[in-house]
């Protein structure tokens, strides 16, 4: 009899994916996230290529046209903005330089942020405060202040507006790192590597940095949401992207003359915004219970969540 | 304790002087105030006087010398926009934003810690799932569309409360309705998670056993210790409006310190955005101490 009971857990063998994929099913609201930011990530990718000619297009027949009107193309199911460009294509072609800022962002800030802390819970000494304290100065600094004298100066190109926001957010990474290694580095199978003649690089990423990556990706994931919001606030501003590059953020900022007679022109970029946040809120919540071995049964028993 | 105090108020003023060096000549690079000021045919002696009596005209070193010798005595320059002393102007906006800030984290600091403690009481439960759910939508609105769906609803469709502005105790409504949005999720998360951790502690099992009643359990018992890490994520939130909530104030014309402060570097008013700078970096250092010593308070295993 090759064939295993279904009791003894571990003897079934299943692929990676497909446990992830398991325990994302368990919690109905975190697969609805992760689905929708798909959906949105999938925008980003494809929706310019076969969508730019469409979104700026104007017609200045249809200003302000109101939404749900079906006589129409499915493009203007949401409506048109002030220059009758229509806002349902323009949120999906927006997605891409959203998404991209928002990523690039936190891809800089965690790989530099999670060296950086890395390197100063490992090496203690001299080094790991001169690296702290970089921290403290920038978490110091009012971020959205930095931002707006940095882009007021320089050219507001997507590039820099990643660099900005990457730059604040480092200090997130750099303490949890740390933090994280301070401790893991203190365990048994530490020691043991050490004892049999690890390098310093070998210990520092084949056994401490796997111990800790889960956390850098939960935050990193709650971060993608708080730098979304950054990025929405500055172009709002008027201080972000520059038109004719469009964000949700922009979006909502040009709809706000005509708020009192169309107010589509501002609601539906902002939805797409909070939408894609909580999604990401949604994901990460369930990152930390899944990607924690003392808590995954939670999400293995499914049910009720009683402790 | 007084060691400890000094060594913070030792850092700060580092970072302080490295902000305000860095601004100083940042925001002088962005542009020539007399090109904003006067009109576009203005002579080219009325540029020279107008930069002579600002003080623009000589090099960046000697600007700065002047500046950081009038700081010396207190003196912040004078606002060019208002021309009157750069600090005033100032104040007067960071009364409003202190006031904002102060209404707004009271209520989501009381609002927050009662809804997570009862939520983290029967974890799992109808009034839980409800809770988590709204403050994770909380957590991920943004405040510049809060604050434009609350003015077309509230304001312009069922005139109820006036757009923006201030004067009566009606203009304070929406702005603090916005501005508590994600705090209070943010702060209403971390209350039920660390007070679900701290429920189901061997302490509160005692507590139950020998009899003590429900409410007790939840707000003496539990919430003195689940109340530490609650703390840092009001300070977080708390100096983030004190740092100007830019966006709202901007949106709702509220005269606080951050609509002032990004008025001011559009409108190159250099005084202006050091002196603001310099101000809420003093209040957001003077905020950090009260949570330490608020850390303190809470449990005496802590000392300085």
């Amino acid at each position: 009899m090759t064939q295993s009971s279904p009791l003894t857990g571990p003897a079934r063998r299943k692929s990676g994916l497909a446990t992830v994929l398991g325990l994302l099913w368990r919690d109905k609201f975190a697969f609805c996230a992760a689905l929708f930011l798909l959906v949105v990530i999938g925008c980003a990718l494809i929706g310019p290529l076969l969508l730019e000619d469409a979104a700026t297009r104007q017609n200045l027949r249809g200003r302000n046209a109101p939404p749900f009107d079906m006589t129409r193309d499915w493009a203007f199911f949401f409506g048109a903005d002030a220059l009758g460009r229509p806002l349902l294509v323009r949120i999906i072609v927006a997605a891409q330089n959203t998404m991209l800022i928002a990523a690039g962002a936190v891809f800089f800030s965690a790989l530099i942020g999670s060296s950086l802390g890395l390197a100063a819970g490992w090496l203690r000494g001299r080094m790991s405060q001169v690296i702290l304290r970089l921290g403290d100065v920038i978490m110091s600094f009012p971020s959205l202040l930095l931002a707006v004298i940095v882009l007021y100066m320089l050219d507001p190109s997507v590039f820099n507006i990643i660099i900005v926001l990457a730059i604040t957010r480092i200090p997130v990474y750099l303490r949890t790192a740390r933090a994280e290694v301070l401790e893991v580095r203190e365990r048994m199978f530490v020691q043991a590597a050490k004892v049999m003649g690890a390098s310093d690089l070998r210990i520092v990423f084949r056994h401490i940095l796997p111990v800790v990556l889960p956390t850098l990706l939960t935050i990193a994931t709650l971060d993608f949401a708080f730098v979304m919001l950054a990025e929405s606030s500055l172009s709002f501003l008027g201080i972000g992207i520059q038109p004719p590059e469009i964000t949700w953020g922009l979006m909502v900022s040009q709809g706000r003359p005509y708020l009192t007679n169309a107010w589509w022109l501002s609601f539906w970029p902002g939805l797409a915004i909070i939408l894609t946040t909580l999604s990401l809120n949604l994901l990460s919540n369930w990152m930390r219970i899944a990607l924690d071995p003392v808590q995954r049964w939670r999400l293995e028993m499914g049910g009720r969540k009683n402790d | 304790m007084k060691k400890f105090i000094g060594k913070r108020a030792v850092a700060s003023a580092i970072s302080l002087v490295g902000l305000v060096i860095m601004v100083f000549f940042l925001s002088r690079l962005t542009g020539d105030p007399a090109d904003l000021y006067l009109p576009v045919d203005a002579s080219h002696q009325a540029r020279e006087q107008f930069r002579e009596i600002n003080g623009l005209n000589d090099p960046l070193m000697v600007q700065f010398g002047r500046y950081v010798a009038d700081l010396a005595v207190l003196d912040f320059g004078n606002s060019i926009r208002q021309s009157r002393p750069a600090i005033d102007v100032v104040l007067a906006g960071f009364a409003w934003t202190l006031w904002l800030a102060c209404v707004t984290m009271l209520l989501v600091t009381f609002a927050a810690i009662v809804i997570g403690s009862l939520a983290a009481f029967r974890v799992g439960g109808v009034f839980d799932r409800i809770a988590t759910f709204f403050s994770l939508i909380g957590a991920s609105a943004p405040d510049f569309w809060l604050a434009i769906v609350a003015i077309v609803v509230f304001a312009v469709n069922l005139r109820w409360l006036p757009t923006s502005g201030t004067g009566t105790i009606w203009h304070w409504v929406l702005p603090v309705s916005v501005l508590f949005v994600r705090p209070f999720g943010l702060i209403l998360q971390v209350v039920r998670g660390s007070m679900i951790g701290v429920l189901s502690s061997a302490y509160v099992k005692t507590a139950r056993a020998k009899g003590v009643r429900n409410r007790p359990i939840i707000f003496v018992h539990g919430l003195r210790n689940g109340m530490l890490p609650v703390i840092t994520v009001i300070g977080d939130q708390a100096a983030g409006i004190l740092n100007g909530a830019v966006v709202v104030e901007t949106i709702f014309g509220f005269p606080g310190i951050g609509k002032l402060m990004i008025d001011s570097i559009l409108q190159r008013d250099f005084n202006v955005v050091l002196a603001a700078i310099m101000v809420s970096a003093l209040a957001i250092f003077l905020m950090n101490l009260l949570i330490d010593l608020a850390y303190a308070l809470l449990d005496p295993r802590i000392r300085y």
